[in-house]
C-alpha cells in the first residue's frame, strides 16, 4: 500500500501528468467535435447501404485512435521518466522490490487511463450524439442496444493500451524507443497487416486498433461475433508483455 | 549496531571484472573513507550494496541482513549515489514526501530532513531550478529521511564550491559522531584525510588497504628529508647509504637517512646547510604509492 501511494504521489506531482490527461480531452473531444459535425452530410449522401451500417456510436467513439497513444504516453512515462532522470536508482534504493514497485506503477498508470479514458468515452459520445442530432440524423441512446458495451468496452480498451505501455516502458526504459514501439503497435503494423502472412491475421483478432476495437461497434459483425472475446484477448496480450517487463526489470542491474 | 559487510564482492561485465573479491566492513561511529582512482569499483560497489547491481559473487549484509530483505530500508541505510538523480520537475517536498510514503515515514520526517539541510526555504521550488550544492543537499536529505544508522555517499564533494565541501564534510563528522556508520567514497585522498577515520582503498576493483588513517601514515615508510646546501654534498649523503634526489630550487631529497643522522654528517664533513626538513609523507604520496602497485601488480598478472 506505502509503495502505491508514493507512486500515485510521485505521479501528481507532476505538471506532465496533468497536462498529458489535458491533452486526451482537448484533442480526444476536439476530434470527436471536428468528425461528428461533418458526418451528417455523409449520411444523407450515403447509398443505402452505407445507411444500414450508419453506426452513431462507434462514429462517436472513433476518437480512440488518437486517445490510446496519449494514455500510451502516460504509461509509458510513467516509468522511463525515472530511467531518463536517474531517478529510479534512488526509488530502488527505498524499494528494493521490484515486483512491488513495478506493480504499483502498473496500477497507478493504469488506475489513472481508466478514469481518464473512461470518462473521455462517455463525453465523447454524448457530444457526438448531440452533434448528430442537431443535424438531425440518426443518433444512439446509452440505452440503445450494444451502446453501452461500447462505451465501458471503451474505457477498458484505453486502459489496456496504458497497460501495455508501463510495460513497453519498462522493457525499453527510454522514451523515445517505448513510445515508437507503442506507434507501431497501433498504427503502423493495423496499417500493413494486409502484408502480414496469414497465421497472423487469427493475432489480428486481438490487436489494437484492429480486433480489439470491435469492442466500439454496435452492429452485429459477421468477423467479430463476441468483441469481449477480442478486447479480452488484448488484455492477454497485455499479460504477456507485462508479464515480460517484471522479469527483465527484476534481473537488471539499475 | 548497523554495520556494513561486504564479503568476496565480485562483479563481471563480461570479460571485465570490475569489482575482484572484494571484502571490507564500515563500521558504526566514523566515517570510512572509500578511495580509489577513477574506474577502481567505488560506485559499482556502492550500487551492490543498495541492491541496485546483482554480485556476480560475494555477499553484502547490512545488519546481517541482505539489503532486499530490509523490511524498512530507508531506517536502516540511506544512500545518495548521484544528486542529479531526482526529476527536475517536481518539487523538493514531493520528492521527499514520495520517498518517505514508499517507506511508510511520518509526513514530519519530509519538514524534519529540509530542516536539518537548510531546504526549508526551497522545499515547494521544483528540483530542476536547483544548484549543484543544492541538489546535493537534497540528495543528503533523502538519505535521512529514515533517521538510518548506516549512510553512503559516492562522491558527495565533487563540483562543490568550498563552502558547501565544508558543508558536507562536517555534515559527514557529525553523522558520524552520533553513532552511525558512514561510507564516503573520492578519488581525492585530500578529501579523505579531513574527513575519513578509516580508508579502504581500491584499485582495479581489489582491495589495496584496509586500515585507519594514522596507521596509512605509518605503513608509508619514514619520509623524506629535504636538505638545502649550497656545498657539494649529495655524494656524502649516498656514500652514507642515503638515496638522493634533485628536489625544487637546487634543494636535495634524501630518503633512508634521518634528520639527525644527516646533521651529524653534514657537521662531520664541514658542509653549512642552510635548511634541514623533515617531510611528512603526505596522503597524496601515500595514495599514489598504493594504487601505483595494485596498477604494477595488475599489469604483471595480465
Amino acid at each position: 500500500m506505502n509503495t502505491l501511494h508514493a507512486e500515485w504521489i510521485k505521479l501528481r506531482s507532476l505538471r506532465s501528468t496533468w497536462y498529458t490527461v489535458a491533452c486526451l480531452f482537448v484533442f480526444g473531444l476536439g476530434i470527436t467535435a471536428l468528425s461528428m459535425s461533418g458526418a451528417g452530410t455523409e449520411y444523407r449522401g450515403g447509398t443505402d447501404a452505407d445507411r444500414a451500417a450508419w453506426d452513431p456510436t462507434s462514429q462517436s467513439l472513433k476518437t480512440f485512435i488518437v486517445a490510446q497513444l496519449i494514455v500510451g504516453v502516460l504509461g509509458i512515462l510513467v516509468v522511463t521518466s525515472e530511467f531518463a532522470t536517474g531517478l529510479m536508482q534512488t526509488t530502488l534504493a527505498a524499494t528494493p522490490r521490484r515486483n512491488r514497485l513495478l506493480a504499483a506503477k502498473a496500477i497507478v498508470a493504469t488506475a489513472v487511463a481508466a478514469v481518464a479514458g473512461q470518462a473521455l468515452m462517455f463525453i465523447a459520445f454524448f457530444i457526438g450524439q448531440a452533434l448528430l442530432a442537431g443535424q438531425d440524423v440518426p443518433y444512439a441512446r446509452l440505452g440503445d442496444t450494444g451502446v453501452l458495451k461500447a462505451v465501458v468496452g471503451g474505457g477498458l480498451y484505453l486502459s489496456a493500451i496504458a497497460l501495455l505501455a508501463v510495460g513497453l516502458g519498462a522493457i525499453l526504459r527510454a522514451t523515445a524507443g517505448a513510445l515508437a514501439t507503442l506507434v507501431g503497435i497501433v498504427f503502423l503494423v493495423p496499417a500493413l497487416s494486409g502484408l502480414f502472412p496469414d497465421w497472423m491475421q487469427g493475432i489480428f483478432d486481438f490487436w489494437p486498433t484492429l480486433g480489439a476495437a470491435a469492442i466500439f461497434g454496435t452492429l452485429p459483425d459477421e468477423n467479430f461475433p463476441h468483441p469481449w472475446l477480442n478486447l479480452g484477448g488484448l488484455w492477454l496480450g497485455v499479460a504477456v508483455v507485462l508479464t515480460a517487463a517484471f522479469v527483465v526489470f527484476r534481473r537488471r542491474d539499475v | 549496531m548497523t554495520t556494513i559487510e561486504v564479503r568476496g564482492l565480485t562483479k563481471r561485465y563480461g570479460s571485465d571484472v570490475v569489482v575482484d573479491d572484494l571484502s571490507f566492513s564500515v563500521a558504526p561511529g566514523q566515517v570510512t573513507g572509500f578511495l580509489g582512482p577513477n574506474g577502481a569499483g567505488k560506485s559499482t560497489t556502492m550500487k551492490m550494496i543498495i541492491g541496485l547491481a546483482a554480485p556476480t559473487h560475494g555477499i553484502v549484509t547490512v545488519g546481517g541482513r541482505r539489503y532486499q530483505d530490509l523490511p524498512v530500508p530507508l531506517t536502516e541505510v540511506g544512500a545518495l549515489l548521484d544528486a542529479s538523480a531526482v526529476h527536475g520537475a517536481r518539487t523538493a517536498y514531493d520528492h521527499l514526501l514520495a520517498l518517505a510514503v514508499s517507506n511508510g515515514l511520518p509526513r514530519r520526517r519530509v519538514d524534519e530532513v529540509l530542516a536539518r539541510t537548510g531546504l526549508e526555504g526551497v522545499a515547494g521550488k521544483r528540483a530542476g531550478g536547483f544548484s549543484l550544492g543544492m541538489r546535493q543537499r537534497l540528495g543528503i536529505a533523502a538519505t535521512l529521511l529514515g533517521d538510518p544508522r548506516a549512510l553512503i555517499f559516492d562522491e558527495p564533494v565533487n563540483g562543490l564550491d568550498p563552502e558547501g565541501i565544508r558543508w558536507i564534510r562536517d555534515f559527514m563528522r557529525s553523522l558520524a559522531a552520533e553513532g552511525r556508520a558512514v561510507l564516503v567514497s573520492s578519488h581525492l585522498m585530500s578529501e579523505m584525510a579531513q574527513t575519513a577515520d578509516h580508508l579502504v582503498v581500491i584499485g582495479r576493483g581489489r582491495l589495496i588497504a584496509d586500515m585507519g588513517m594514522a596507521d596509512l601514515m605509518h605503513a608509508n615508510g619514514d619520509g623524506t628529508v629535504l636538505v638545502r646546501t649550497g656545498e657539494p654534498f649529495a655524494h656524502h649523503l649516498t656514500a652514507a647509504g642515503g638515496t638522493v634526489r634533485d628536489g625544487l630550487e637546487g634543494a636535495l631529497v634524501v630518503s633512508g637517512l634521518s634528520s639527525t643522522e644527516i646533521g651529524k654528517l653534514a657537521a662531520y664533513h664541514g658542509v653549512p646547510l642552510s635548511e634541514l626538513t623533515p617531510q611528512r609523507v603526505s596522503l597524496e604520496d601515500a595514495f599514489i604509492e598504493l594504487t601505483r602497485e595494485s596498477v604494477e601488480y595488475q599489469g604483471a598478472a595480465a
